[in-house]
This record gives structure tokens, sequence and C-alpha cells, in this order.
């Protein structure tokens, strides 16, 4: 039997634009996958806490205020402190692609902007089935 | 292995995780974890939280971790959500409820999907309830997903379960007479600032005035709450411990918690057994064979199978 994945989506931050958030929870839902979702307003502390008693293989990350050069780095060196490194981290929201390389540097793996369609999120997750498959 | 067993008797967060993970995904190295664990079982209270959907059952356990936890206990809960029939996934919410507790050290919050199984609870719950145990929670509380009649596993499983009913659901209530109502050993009326809910509570009163009509002694306990608002919650905690207090002393806790280890153990015996015939006999090859002489009628359901079993037993040399 495949792995059932089960992926967190998180929003970090103080904007409180859901919207996105839900949606792409909803679809990856409807993929298959077993969803964690915590709501608005988390602290990179909460999310990191979460996704380990969850055993989470993926943390989604949504922002839409300006904060994804601070906070999504956070969330990867906290998970790094807690030797939580084989989960993986991607993001998305309205991030400048200017910003993008830097965040892929700090260990975000891959940034869906406005506009992706959901099978591209898919097919990144199911191009990693084999890393979260323990 | 016996390294995670060893983690998770530590009380190491990733280790409890992941040992609920095996669990879930039905690891074969789950037999041998559970076995490691087992020893060290038995301490914690094991709460089960039930009622329709939207009846508050996570913001009351929001409140009433927030309450336990300044008496310095550890609390886990299990969050169970129904996984999607034609998907198979899930999005599991419970957790948002609860999030305020998500950064502190003494509260173990797990979301599981319950992947087809039927009761209200997840295949994996119960075996999710030990670990917990074991890394010595002194409290797990199980929320179940939103019930109707036949979602009562719940009830095996915990050592108290806890009724949240909420006014305006009208026929709905009657309707869960005949099943939930019989589940419930403490009986929560929540949202009680809302119309109707004096008239729920008389309506449970009178339901459970019949149930407990010859002793008036067993009667169980009705307590009205505002969860979102935390109002009586503390009065809840109260009727809880006072509750627990007497299924310890009068034996009938012990007498519930060896009920579910007998019905575990038939359940695990029965399905080892199942699967050796499976794979021993060859079951689902002679299967299709034996459909086939009844659909065409050459054979009677049960004379073939009374027939088959009478062969297989002799083959076993059981007869």
């Amino acid at each position: 039997m495949k792995k059932i994945i089960r992926i967190l989506i998180a929003k970090p931050g103080l904007d409180g634009h859901d919207r996105g958030a839900k949606y792409v929870a909803r679809a990856l839902k409807d993929a298959g996958y077993e969803v964690i979702y915590t709501g608005i307003r988390q602290t990179p502390e909460a999310i990191v806490k979460t996704a380990i008693q969850e055993d989470v293989d993926f943390i989604g990350l949504s922002l839409l205020s300006g904060a994804h050069n601070e906070l999504f780095p956070k969330v990867v060196r906290l998970l790094h402190e807690q030797q939580a490194d084989d989960i993986i981290v991607l993001g998305g929201g309205v991030i400048p692609d200017a910003d993008i390389p830097q965040l892929k540097a700090s260990g975000i793996e891959t940034i869906f902007t406005p506009g992706t369609p959901i099978s591209d999120v898919i097919q990144f997750i199911e191009a990693n089935r084999e890393r979260v498959s323990r | 292995m016996i390294d995670l067993a060893e983690k998770v008797l530590k009380g190491d967060v990733r280790a409890i995780a992941r040992a609920i993970s095996w669990i879930e995904n039905n690891r074969p190295e789950k037999e041998h974890l559970i076995d490691a664990l087992f020893p060290h079982c038995g301490n914690a209270q094991v709460w089960g939280i039930t009622g329709p959907p939207g009846a508050g059952k996570s913001t009351l356990l929001d409140k009433i971790i927030e309450i336990e936890r300044r008496k310095q206990k550890k609390i886990a809960v299990i969050a169970v959500d129904p996984s999607s029939p034609f998907s198979g996934g899930a999005i599991l919410g419970d957790r948002l409820r609860m999030q305020s507790h998500a950064t502190d050290e003494g509260v173990f919050i797990r979301s599981m999907a319950s992947r087809g199984h039927l009761g209200g609870v997840a295949q994996a719950t119960s075996g999710a309830i030990k670990v917990l145990d074991a890394a010595g929670f002194d409290l797990i509380a199980i929320e179940t997903i939103g019930v109707g009649q036949t979602e009562i596993e719940v009830v095996g499983l915990s050592d108290i379960v806890l009724l949240v009913l909420v006014p305006g659901l009208g026929d709905e209530i009657q309707a869960m007479k005949a099943g939930v109502m019989e589940i419930g050993d403490i009986f929560i009326v929540n949202k009680k600032d809302r119309d109707g809910a004096l008239k729920l509570k008389a309506e449970i009163e009178y339901v459970l005035g019949i149930q407990f009509a010859d002793y008036p002694e067993k009667m169980k306990p009705i307590v009205m709450t505002v969860a979102s608002m935390n109002e009586g919650i503390e009065e809840l905690l109260t009727v809880t411990d006072d509750y627990f207090l007497k299924i310890s002393n009068d034996g009938s806790l012990q007498d519930k918690r060896k009920t579910y280890l007998k019905s575990e153990i038939r359940q695990i015996f029965m399905q080892k057994v199942s699967a050796h015939v499976n794979h021993k006999y060859k079951f689902e090859n002679r299967l299709d064979e034996w459909v086939d002489e009844v659909y065409q009628k050459k054979k009677r359901p049960y004379s073939l199978i009374n027939e088959k079993i009478n062969l297989f037993l002799r083959e076993c040399n059981w007869l």
C-alpha cells in the first residue's frame, strides 16, 4: 500500500488572507493527502512544533504580508535545530521573483506564486514521494 | 526499533509522533513497538469527547487543556476527522481551535484521519493511546469525528465519555437517543447561552430519568457550558474528577479496561487467524470457484460453505 503523505498547511505572519491556503488544503485533500490546517497567524515556533507532533512529510507555508524573507527561513532553521530536516518545506503567496533564489538557498525547496496550477504542487509532492517514504 | 520505544518512554516528542505514524501505517514493526510499551501503560486517564459536528468539542477541549495545565498535568489529544471515501485524503482541522497550546511542552496534539474506519475513531487510535500512555501523559483526550448513531467505538477506548450536545439540533437529538445518548458518562449542554438550552437539558434529564428510573444513584451528570466564553468548564472538571474517583473506587474502571482489552485481543486474534487461513489455504483462489458454483445454482450457499469448512477442518486435522 502506498504511504499516505501528511502535509501541514500553515500561515505564518500577521496577514489574514487565508483563501489561498484553504484552497490548497482542499485541493491536496482531493489529491489523497492528509492535510493538517492550523489557521492564520502562526509563529514559526508553533508551526515547527505542530509539524513534529503531526509527523508530517511536508510543510506548505502561505504568506501574503511580505514577511517571507524573515519567517520562511526561520521555519527551516527551527526544523534544523529539532533535527527535523527531513521535513520538506515549500512556500506560496505573493513572493517577488527576486526573493526566490535567496529563499531557496535558505532551504525552502520550492516557491509557488499566484496563478500556479494545483497540478504543479501535486507534481512536486509526488516527485518527492521516495524521499519521505521512511 | 527498540530504540524508538526507549525514546517514547523518555517522552521524546519526535519519537512519539513517529511511533504513532508507524501504527497508522500498519508497519510490521508496530507489534514489537506496542509490546515494548505495553508494560508502561495504564497510568493515564483516557477521556473520549464526542458529539455531533459543530457541538464545540475542540473548543471545549481547548479550555479543558488550559485549566488542567495549571495543575501541571501533561495532556495529549488525538483528534479524529474523517477521510474522504473518494480520494482517501483528509483535512484535519480540529487542532485549529487548540493551537494556543502548540508551543506548550506539556501538550501533545495529534490529528488523525479515520482512513475508512467506521466507529468515530481510527483503526490506529487505540495503539496511539498506548504510545501516549507509555510516554507519560496524565490525560489523553480522544476527540471523535462528529457522531450520529453508530460512531460509538470511543466508549471502549476511553475511561470516561463526555458527550457534548448543543441546542438547536431539534429532532436530530431525538434521533440520537437510541445510539449516542447511551454512551455518555457525563453530558454537556454546550452553547447554553443559546435559545433552547434549558429545553435540551430537560430533554436529556427526561431520557436519562427513564433509563435510570430504578437506579437513581446511577443518574448521569449534566453540565451546562459556553466553551468559547470559558463558562462552566471548572464545574465540568469537578464533575469529571468525581466521576473518575467513583469508577476507580468501585472497580468499574478496572472492569471497563479489562473488557476493552478482551475485545482488542479477540479482534486481533481473529484478524490473524483469518490472515493465516487466507495465506495457507489460498482462500481467495478457491473463492472464485465457489462463487461460480453458487452463482450458477449448482450448489446452495450454506451447503457449500459447510461442506468446505468440514473439508478445511479435516485438512487441519481438527476433525
